[in-house]
């Protein structure tokens, strides 16, 4: 996919690229996106909302649409925490660390997260059933501590109602 | 690590003509507006400390070392994105000022390999620079935090290393490689304390779309990115400007020695040609001038069966002469010639000229030229009176449109391809007329806005549809045509490119380009504001090539696009010297100056000047030459520094030729596929071994500066000098300065250049003399070099090399960025690492029908020749058309290519050639042939490889 001149053009032989899941849907986004005012991050969310993550296969394919090096994309994809490059678990739990949940007791509801799950942040517990992200600031301070299921937000969150969370988001419910 | 001779102003000059005075430290100073304050003070003598800041790049802003203070601002706003502004009070150096400084630097270096004494760039880092100008004394966080010590190093490019332990991530090499470069290989990888220097998506050098250019390794303010010959040789200790001797773009060049030995070579700021960047071959290529296959003794041999004997320096010369005056009594004074070399100096080329004019009396003399631009010193003479180029590189700056035909920038002339591709990101629109997708077509931010991708062969009939649309949809610049050009010539161009024949629409079928591409491409050509044509050896290599030329030539006077900058017509020059080595009479008709050798004035002139009397019938050209050795009437022939065994066409041909002659002179760096047909070879010198001047596509001289001796004890033109002596024909330069001396003297278009001039400007692009003492940049400001500009009638007339059932392929040759024309150089560096052997480019189609998989053998046959290549299978091509590179001997790409050449000059129709391709399982015959007769020349090379007489 390199359009380098140092190698000479060939079809990459080597390269398995995206699979054909993963290909129908960073096309779609491609042909939903390609036209827009800075392409790249509604793409790139666009292939995460519809795979729960961006391959890395698919950035030559990303690239080569938006005629961005793949150093750029990658550049991109890597500075935002948001975007994934392989799949999460099958829920996503994002707490807020941000002053205001802080002060209303977030501390606490990370370490009982963590040890529920077994993991730390920026990983999928071994269930497969949550995968476990720090997020800094909801913009739901009023109702301090905030946590966002998926895309659900929950307020005045206590260790009783994340425990019951954790339980449900483990079983599978 | 920047050139150890430069001094770096922090950011790039401001080209405002408006001038604004500041107060820098109690100093008063005026400098153009949209100057940083960080320059303004470098230049007011106020060095401010600085890490992400460098002249070559814009302003960026993240180190926050160059912190000023201003009066009347509040905080500490950085120099370097802060520009200069009337009245402006500005303090480098405050207390303050100092103990933020020191609080970044100290970040800095709390993660930071504290190994200088060991490290490559110890003494030249700017890192180790800033510590010491800031006052560091201590780092108070330790060493044992998190840091990233333990960053795994990338050694793999095989002329930098990569260690990121040292980065400070100041992303200068991410600048280099966008701003500069513009391939966009690197990225800043993740945020925070996490972020890091990427290649590609996190992989090696090797594996990305580097290019491997080097402007990174240049950026680099620490020894994160070294050249692994300065780790291995250590710092170097003088720095020699002299010129590039790969393409035409002919960039500027410091090498930086240590002794005779070459550090490494750092592209020259002030070069004009190049303004500080290089690619791949002029910056690493050079392993080269120092291999172990380099033949530093003359060597003698009878017959081309015998063993090569070393001798003297005086019995070869002697014997050379013997024979050419024996050549001459047998068979006639012109059974004898020579060839010079677009490789070698102006000095050098004029000295075989003068040799085969004055002293062995005929006009026999040809060069490389006459294979690739020789249809542009045609075309352009005959429309604009100049065998040139119309601009300087720097015009492109200016241009609006930029068609592109028949030349493949990135690869053939990178360094220039940078520099449009800086200007295309700018907004100017982008043309391409070439059979295959080449990388300008699409890349990381260029998109051409039309790409007509035509069949091979048909460049006269989509150049005349052009102009059918512009002249009859009236978009031609009647005022310019009127003012500047022939009106009978006008008026009959004007009706002839009128008629049907030559519309969008009646070529279509002939071309492949559907009409309305062609429509299109014409109307922005005509009305996009300054309209620049660069064209290659894509136009000229064809049996229409100086057909083409004119076609050019016609668009640009058609449409007013001459005369100022941002327009013009650009053949981009293969090699570093083709335009001197045709400027210098290189050719069998011309003087040097392009001055017919029938014009008696001129003539009268040289013979008073070189004291004998000469010829007035144009000698042979290359091929005649040919021709008159197969038919028994041209014995002897003296090559300087050329390859026609590899790089003419139809080789078979070449070497049934050389191999019917008597003596044949090779005068080389290495035993190239024509030295295996001599009977002496002359050792000749590297561009880093002499003293001389090259000229460039544009027009340039440049001086070429010897960094160390002659490895076989002369320089070039000290060789031809000697033979001429031995002929009986006095000559006695004492250095090449006098030989320009004399160049200047009998050539109007270059009186005014001498050794101190270039010495005094740098460079000089010709015409220099009384009327434009500091030189041209661009041509025909006011009137044509001709007086006024002439139209020529260039009819379509198919080529006669046409596909049918037996050979149903159009095959068409070019060059990669890695590797140089017959690859005698490159071949001997480790650019091989990219590319290790020729390969043919075929559309997936064409490789399905035949069954042909990537990476399969094929065989490939022409009504020429025939040989076998690997496949590579690339959505590049059209169907129906393949491609392939000449770099390598073995490849045999011109056993395939054909005799039809140009018209009017003779330069063979590379770009064309009817073809099969077949899978096949092993080597052709004269691949097997070409094998046995290699490994017999060099079993008669024997010791004499290494031996001294």
């Amino acid at each position: 996919m390199s359009s380098a001149s140092l190698k000479p053009a060939a079809i990459p032989l080597q390269d398995p690229g995206p699979t054909p899941r993963e290909h129908a849907a960073v096309a779609a986004a491609i042909t939903a996106c390609r036209d827009l005012p800075g392409a790249l991050l509604p793409l790139l969310h666009a292939v995460q909302d519809a795979l729960g993550y961006v391959p890395s296969a698919s950035l030559p394919m990303i690239a080569h649409a938006l005629n961005l090096s793949r150093a750029e994309v990658h550049g991109v994809l890597s500075f935002y925490h948001h975007f994934r490059t392989s799949p999460p678990g099958r829920h996503v739990l994002k707490l807020c660390r941000a002053e205001s949940c802080q002060a209303m007791g977030s501390v606490a509801l990370e370490a009982l997260a963590k040890q529920r799950l077994g993991i730390d942040y920026h990983a999928t517990s071994a269930s497969g059933g949550t995968t476990l992200e720090p997020v800094y600031c909801l913009g739901n301070c009023a109702l301090s501590p905030a946590l966002l299921v998926d895309d659900e937000l929950m307020g005045r969150v206590t260790p009783q109602r994340l425990l019951a969370l954790l339980d449900a988001l483990e079983s599978g419910s | 690590m920047l050139s150890i001779a430069e001094n770096d102003l922090g950011t790039p000059a401001s080209e405002s003509d408006l001038l604004v005075t500041l107060d820098i430290d109690g100093r008063s100073i005026r400098v153009p507006a949209g100057t940083s304050i960080l320059r303004a003070a470098a230049l007011a003598g106020s060095t401010i400390p600085k890490l992400c800041a460098t002249q070559m790049l814009d302003a960026f802003g993240s180190c926050r070392l160059c912190l000023v203070e201003i009066e009347g601002r509040k905080g500490y706003p950085a120099s370097c994105t802060t520009p200069v502004a009337d009245g402006m009070k500005v303090k480098t150096q405050t207390p303050r000022l100092g103990t933020l400084r020191r609080n970044i630097m100290e970040l800095y270096i709390s993660d930071h390999p504290l190994d200088c004494l060991t490290c490559p760039t110890n003494g030249h880092c700017e890192l180790q620079d800033m510590a010491g100008a800031v006052g560091l004394r201590e780092v108070r966080y330790g060493y044992t935090g998190a840091n990233h010590l333990d960053a795994r190093k990338d050694e793999s490019n095989p002329y930098f290393t990569f260690d990121p332990a040292k980065c400070i991530v100041c992303s200068r090499c991410v600048r280099a490689c966008d701003e500069i470069q513009g391939t966009f290989a690197l990225t800043i990888q993740g945020r925070g304390f996490d972020s890091k220097v990427s290649v590609g998506q996190n992989e090696s050098f090797l594996d990305s779309e580097c290019v491997s250019c080097g402007a990174c390794v240049q950026a680099c303010p620490t020894a994160t990115l070294s050249e692994k010959s300065l780790i291995e040789l250590g710092q170097p200790e003088r720095s020699i400007v002299t010129t590039c001797a790969y393409c035409g773009v002919g960039c500027s060049f410091r090498a930086e020695m240590k002794g005779e030995e070459l550090v490494r070579m750092v592209p020259h700021q002030d070069g004009h040609a190049n303004h500080g960047h290089s690619c791949v071959k002029g910056r690493f290529a050079l392993g080269y001038a120092t291999h172990k296959d380099r033949i530093t003794t003359p060597l003698l041999r009878k017959r081309i069966s015998d063993p090569w004997q070393p001798v003297s320096w005086d019995t070869a010369i002697a014997h050379v002469a013997a024979e050419f005056k024996r050549i001459q009594t047998s068979y006639g004074q012109h059974a004898v010639g020579g060839i010079t070399s677009s490789r070698c100096s102006n000095e050098e080329t004029y000295l075989v000229q003068k040799l085969v004019r004055a002293a062995l009396g005929t006009n026999n003399v040809d060069t490389c030229a006459r294979v690739c631009h020789s249809p542009t010193g045609y075309g352009l003479k005959q429309t604009l009176g100049e065998s040139a180029g119309t601009q300087d590189f720097d015009s492109v700056r200016q241009a609006d449109v930029v068609l592109v035909i028949g030349a493949n920038p990135t690869d053939g002339h990178p360094v220039f391809a940078s520099q449009l591709k800086q200007r295309l990101r700018e907004g100017a629109k982008l043309i391409v007329i070439d059979p295959r997708r080449i990388d300008l077509v699409r890349t990381p931010h260029i998109q051409a806005q039309h790409h007509l991708q035509l069949r091979p062969g048909t460049n006269v009939a989509v150049l005349n549809a052009l102009a059918h649309v512009i002249v009859t949809e009236d978009l031609v610049d009647t005022a310019f045509v009127e003012a500047r050009c022939e009106a009978p010539a006008f008026t009959k161009w004007r009706a002839f490119i009128a008629q049907q024949q030559n519309s969008p629409e009646a070529l279509e079928r002939e071309t492949g380009v559907p009409a309305g591409q062609v429509r299109a491409a014409a109307r922005l050509y005509a009305t996009g504001g300054n309209a620049a044509i660069y064209y290659g050896l894509g136009v000229t290599e064809h049996a229409q090539g100086s057909t083409a030329v004119m076609a050019i030539a016609n668009l640009a006077m058609a449409t007013g696009n001459l005369g100022r900058a941002g327009v013009g017509v650009n053949p981009l020059r293969g090699q570093n010297n083709v335009q001197g080595s045709c400027d210098m009479g290189s050719f069998p008709h011309e003087f040097p100056g392009y001055r017919h050798v029938s014009d008696q004035a001129v003539r009268e002139s040289f013979e008073q000047a070189w004291g004998v009397a000469l010829h007035d019938e144009p000698g042979l050209r290359i091929p005649n030459m040919f021709e008159a050795a197969l038919d028994g009437s041209f014995k002897g022939l003296y090559i300087q520094g050329e390859d026609i065994a590899q790089s003419d066409p139809n080789t078979q041909h070449v070497t049934a030729a050389l191999s019917a002659m008597e003596c044949v002179v090779v005068q080389d760096l290495f035993l190239t596929e024509s030295a295996k047909f001599a009977h002496v070879f002359l050792p000749g010198s590297s561009f880093l071994e002499k003293d001389g001047t090259f000229t460039n596509a544009e027009r340039r001289i440049s001086r070429v500066r010897r960094v160390m001796a002659p490895k076989a004890g002369y320089a070039d033109w000290e060789i031809t000098q000697r033979v001429a002596q031995a002929m009986g024909y006095p000559m006695n330069y004492r250095d090449p300065a006098q030989i320009m001396d004399e160049i200047a003297a009998l050539t109007p278009t270059f009186s005014g250049v001498s050794y101190a001039r270039l010495e005094e400007l740098g460079s000089i692009q010709w015409p220099c003399n009384a009327e434009h003492p500091d030189g041209t940049p661009t041509m025909h400001v006011d009137a044509f070099v001709r007086g006024k500009g002439k139209f020529m009638l260039t009819a379509y007339v198919p080529t006669d090399e046409k596909v049918n059932a037996r050979f149903p392929l159009l095959l068409t040759t070019g060059r990669i960025l890695s590797q140089y024309n017959v690859g005698a150089q490159t071949r001997r560096t480790p650019n091989v690492v990219w590319h290790s052997e020729d390969v043919l480019e075929l559309h997936p189609h064409d490789a399905e029908v035949r069954g042909i998989s990537d990476g399969d053998w094929v065989g490939v046959e022409s009504r020429a020749g025939d040989t076998v290549l690997r496949a590579r299978i690339s959505d590049r091509m059209q169907p129906g058309v393949v491609y392939t590179t000449f770099h390598f001997p073995e490849s045999g790409a011109n056993v395939v290519t054909t005799e039809n050449s140009d018209w009017a000059t003779n330069c063979p129709e590379y770009k064309v050639t009817a073809i099969q391709a077949t899978r096949v399982s092993q080597p052709s015959d004269w691949q097997r042939r070409h094998q046995a007769f290699t490994e017999q020349q060099l079993e008669l090379l024997g010791p004499a490889r290494t031996t001294r007489p």
